[in-house]
């Protein structure tokens, strides 16, 4: 038993929804208890969906405890297929399903011969791996499934575009700004004359999935999602992938350089030449290169920063911090700790220390001993920075609802450079100006020696109406106090109850 | 000339197939309320990561709760479950010093049948701290009802009566006797004039269910008022304050979903239990102000005219709701005393639907609600228990009601799809009992409506792309 009060990365279920709702027409089935679809929430209020989240639950209530699901599963999957028409079904396990041990797999086999959908089980062990990994096993899961099943039907062409294209894997629903990295990536390659092959598993359709060899090479942005299926892809279709995120100007750049091996080995008659693209991006189009140049930039000199993320956002910031911005990183972490050796690597030489740890007082009491300008991290990492008034710029998940904003900001690319620029700077300056308004003593430092707006009168409050008012809300006590004043006034009561502030609240509808 | 068929309410169930929140949610508002309590929800990260989303900011706030997270040896019986919930409770102990440990069994403790109940008597005794055990879980419970395993597990915490009755004999047999006519029958005569009635007092009155302390207060000089005294509530703002219990008190709830309390003080401690509609909306207030004074004998004052004020304070939302329909999701059991208030506004409801009713508590509830459409003549509407969300859909894609009061799931589909929502959460979080209150409740329902009023003529109401076979 650990004692924990949050948690970085979800539980394995959440990955898989993540993974199936993000496919066009795919329908996932949770077997779990009353209230552990909260995922629904999270899809419809965090990204704002329009859709109705293609999720459903067949409960585990007491009956299936005693008696096991026996018909409720099979039922509940070809309903769904009867409504909905999906292309595919996911039957998710959960912590409950798992520790029940039902034979799930043996609900789809039934339930695959009555549906005209598709049915698989989700395969992750819920005690075992946590949501990043469960979503990489899922998309490698639904990928090899489409595959084999058009290896059978006869129907894989495996021959490549004509053109150079790549497929796009990892983007997915709930991901970190994914969005407007998809649309930084496909502006990338399209830039370099690339053709998008696929992306998946956003807004792609399973029955498309057999198109996926035609690419010549697979992009793999995230470290998190996505490698375990160009490996497969790899293995079994000799596709080449691209792990380098690129974020920041080199990573980048290293990225492109390639992209240019990978599709030069495939042509034959005329090589590509992309560095003129590099360098003109990098030293006009964007701002980032010039920025680090710029006299702003030179006062970030030396300054302590703190990052903490994912895997890539953390690696990524870190290198762009160091290499790029002269930014002394004191401590570099990532709560994936199922890619420690990776991370480590990554960050070797950018950073004084480095913390792998999914527990996040570890991190606040790192960040307290090292008292940095800026933490870059996940909203924890934010709340952390505001009790100790430390600027927090937020890099990576988990995140609230402003970090997905409607407006243009991706991470990746020569776009994604600028926007953290802005990002890094903008935390670094804010900690700047704070700190000159505590030498100065603020603003106004004049005395104030008006009295309160709320004239001194002759009202008194009693005890009780006194702690009554304590007990309101800070920021609407001075407007209940002022209701409730205007009250007796217009009342000739000259001393304030309890009771006349109810009173007030009905009189004044407030 | 009141329509034959409409004068029963129907019933009907449905498959379950529902969105709600967790039933261990409750620690989200309780912890706030019992000040001195610690919350630990034995489950697993599933149910942490709900309660980090779900809680928002509050997370970051220290609060008094944390997550027992159960790993792969706990669940496979590797680790001692004793050994490892007492290393916990000394952790909190020493952190942060509670008065109380509440845990929450999740659903994980009951299928892997941790026997929390029998292990906190014996942790309770070596840490010195009292444990309550409550299982607040998502296979028995929706939501709302995990307040309601906790106030259950509470009633049997609270001090026996017994010891105050017998201090107030001492005090009988002094000079002031005549204060406690109700105690001796001979006495109860008519005899007593005007004046000595209001120094009377009631017998033991308890309130169950857990309110923001400020309308707890309020409901409490709302019963003052007609002098009705309240000996307690539960629960109260400390654990160590529990109200104390027994053959002589009254109790009376003030939420619907709390019927696991009323049954545990009613046969575990014998309490007699006032079967009333909810202090929801003015009207729900006033009968129940009423039917607490009935059962002590009190006629009311003024409380008709207070009543009418109210209503006359909420006529500008009053004209706003006026004539249009509502379509209630279920699933926060809060559901059967909302829709009477709003029938009673002048709304027409099309579909209640609810978790889970308890018709024996909710009685009088439920024939205030008939009441109401009959008088209002409004056709009864449906209740829905254990609904299924998808049907739900379909059924609302053919009535197309002016507001869907639904959870967060449904929301911002439903708003693409043309139909105004409000979400369900917010009356459970919002302060909406009492008189005082009744406006909130309205300015909650109405937000919608006025949104509208605001965005009319835009011309984008409808914001999906072509319509697909499924959907509205």
């Amino acid at each position: 038993m650990k004692l924990a009060y949050w948690m970085y990365a979800g539980p394995a279920h959440i990955g898989t929804l993540r993974v199936a709702s993000s496919f066009k027409n795919v329908h996932a089935i949770m077997h779990a208890p009353l209230g552990d679809d909260y995922f629904n929430v999270m899809r419809s209020m965090l990204e704002r969906e329009r859709d109705f989240t293609p999720v459903t639950a067949s409960i585990v209530d007491r009956h299936v405890l005693a008696r096991g699901s026996q018909e409720k599963v099979v039922d509940n999957i070809t309903r769904k297929d009867k409504e909905e028409r999906p292309d595919l079904i996911v039957l998710t396990p959960t912590c409950t399903s798992s520790i029940l041990q039902e034979d799930l797999q043996n609900f789809v086999d039934r339930a695959s011969i009555t549906s005209n959908s598709d049915v698989i089980l989700a395969d992750v062990n819920h005690y075992r791996v946590n949501e990043l990994q469960a979503a990489d096993r899922t998309l490698e899961q639904v990928v090899r499934y489409y595959l084999e099943k058009a290896r059978r039907q006869g129907t894989l062409d495996q021959s490549i575009t004509k053109e150079p294209s790549a497929n796009i894997i990892g983007i997915f629903t709930l991901g970190f700004h994914n969005q407007h990295d998809c649309r930084e990536l496909k502006r990338l390659l399209q830039d370099l004359n690339i053709k998008v092959n696929k992306v998946i598993p956003e807004g792609g359709s399973v029955k498309d999935l057999h198109d996926l060899p035609k690419a010549w090479f697979n992009l793999v942005p995230y470290r998190e999602i996505g490698l375990m299926t160009a490996i497969y892809l790899e293995k079994n279709f000799g596709m080449p992938y691209i792990s380098i995120t690129p974020m920041g100007i080199v990573d980048t750049a290293e990225c492109i350089r390639q992209i240019e091996k990978h599709v030069n080995n495939l042509v034959s008659n005329k090589k590509f030449n992309y560095e003129p693209y590099i360098d003109q991006q990098t030293r006009f189009v964007s701002q980032a290169a010039w920025f680090s140049r710029s006299i702003d930039c030179q006062n970030l000199t030396g300054k302590k920063a703190v990052v903490f993320g994912d895997a890539t956002h953390a690696a990524s910031i870190t290198r762009i911090l160091a290499r790029e911005m002269g930014i002394r990183v004191s401590c570099t972490g990532t709560y994936c700790k199922h890619d420690a050796e990776w991370f480590k690597e990554q960050v070797q030489g950018f950073c004084d220390e480095i913390l792998i740890t999914d527990d996040h007082t570890k991190v606040g009491d790192m960040i307290a001993r090292i008292e940095p300008s800026a933490i870059f991290g996940t909203q924890m990492e934010r709340h952390i920075g505001k009790r100790l008034d430390i600027p927090c710029g937020v890099i990576s998940s988990p995140v609230h609802i402003q970090n997905f904003p409607l407006g243009y900001r991706p991470f990746l690319g020569y776009e994604g450079t600028n926007q953290i620029a802005d990002l890094v700077y903008n935390s670094f300056t804010l900690g700047m100006e704070d700190h000159l308004l505590e030498i100065f003593g603020g603003h106004d430092t004049k005395e104030v020696i008006t009295k309160s707006l709320s004239t001194d009168t002759d009202l008194t409050w009693n005890h009780e109406s006194q702690l009554e008012l304590n007990k309101i809300p800070g920021f609407v006590r001075g407007k209940i106090k002022r209701n409730t004043e205007k009250f007796a006034r217009q009342n000739n009561i000259t001393n304030i109850t309890v009771e006349i502030m109810y009173a007030a609240k009905e009189a004044l509808s407030a | 000339m009141s329509n034959k068929i409409s004068e029963t309410l129907t019933f009907e169930c449905e498959t379950g197939n529902y969105h709600t929140f967790c039933p261990i949610s409750c620690v989200a508002w309780l912890y706030q309320k019992i000040e001195d309590s610690f919350f630990l929800v034995v489950g697993t990260k599933t149910c942490g990561y709900f309660l980090q989303n779900a809680l928002g900011v509050m997370i970051f706030a220290e609060p008094r709760y944390a997550m027992a997270e159960l790993e792969e040896g706990d669940i496979s019986a590797q680790l001692n479950d004793y050994e490892e919930l007492k290393r916990l409770c000394l952790q909190i102990k020493k952190d942060r010093n509670p008065s109380v440990i509440i845990w929450i069994g999740t659903c994980t403790t009951e299928i892997i049948k941790m026997d929390l109940e029998g292990m906190a008597p014996k942790l309770e005794n070596e840490l010195g701290i009292p444990i309550v055990v409550a299982r607040a879980n998502g296979l028995d419970y929706a939501f709302t009802q995990g307040e309601d395993t906790v106030l259950a597990a509470m009633a049997h915490r609270c001090p026996e009566q017994i010891l105050l009755i017998e201090r107030k004999k001492v005090i009988q047999d002094s000079n002031i006797q005549n204060l406690f006519s109700f105690l001796s029958l001979e006495k109860k005569e008519e005899t007593t004039n005007k004046n000595f009635e209001k120094l009377k007092k009631n017998p033991p009155l308890v309130l169950f269910g857990s309110l923001p302390s400020t309308v707890a207060s309020q409901l409490s000089s709302e019963l003052k008022r007609q002098s009705v005294q309240v000996s307690g509530w539960l629960p109260a703002q400390r654990y160590t304050d529990l109200p104390s219990l027994g053959d002589q008190v009254y109790v009376c709830g003030v939420n619907p979903f709390l019927s696991r309390t009323a049954t545990t003080l009613m046969r575990r401690r014998k309490c007699k239990l006032i079967g009333a509609p909810f202090p929801i909306g003015p009207d729900g207030t006033r009968a129940w102000i009423e039917k607490i004074c009935s059962v002590f004998g009190i006629k009311t004052e003024g409380l008709e005219k207070r009543e009418e004020q109210i209503w006359e304070n909420l006529k500008d939302y009053l004209n706003l709701v006026r004539g249009k329909s509502v379509f209630f999701m279920g699933d926060n059991l809060l559901e059967i005393s909302l829709a009477r208030f709003l029938i009673r506004c002048g709304m027409i409801v099309y579909e209640i639907g609810i978790p889970y009713l308890d018709k024996r508590y909710q009685a009088a509830e439920l024939s205030f609600l008939q009441n109401t459409c009959k008088n209002m003549s409004i056709p009864m509407p449906r209740i829905v228990e254990k609904p299924d969300n998808y049907n739900q859909i379909q059924r609302m894609r053919e009535l197309k009601p002016d507001l869907a009061i639904t959870g967060m799931a449904h929301a911002n589909p439903l708003e693409a799809r043309g139909i105004n929502t409000k979400w369900s959460v917010e009356f459970t979080f919002a302060q909406i009992h009492g008189f005082t209150n009744a406006r909130d409740v309205l300015e909650l329902v109405t937000r919608p409506l006025r949104r509208n009023n605001n965005l009319e003529n835009l011309g984008w109401s409808n914001l999906t792309k072509k319509e697909t076979k499924n959907e509205i």
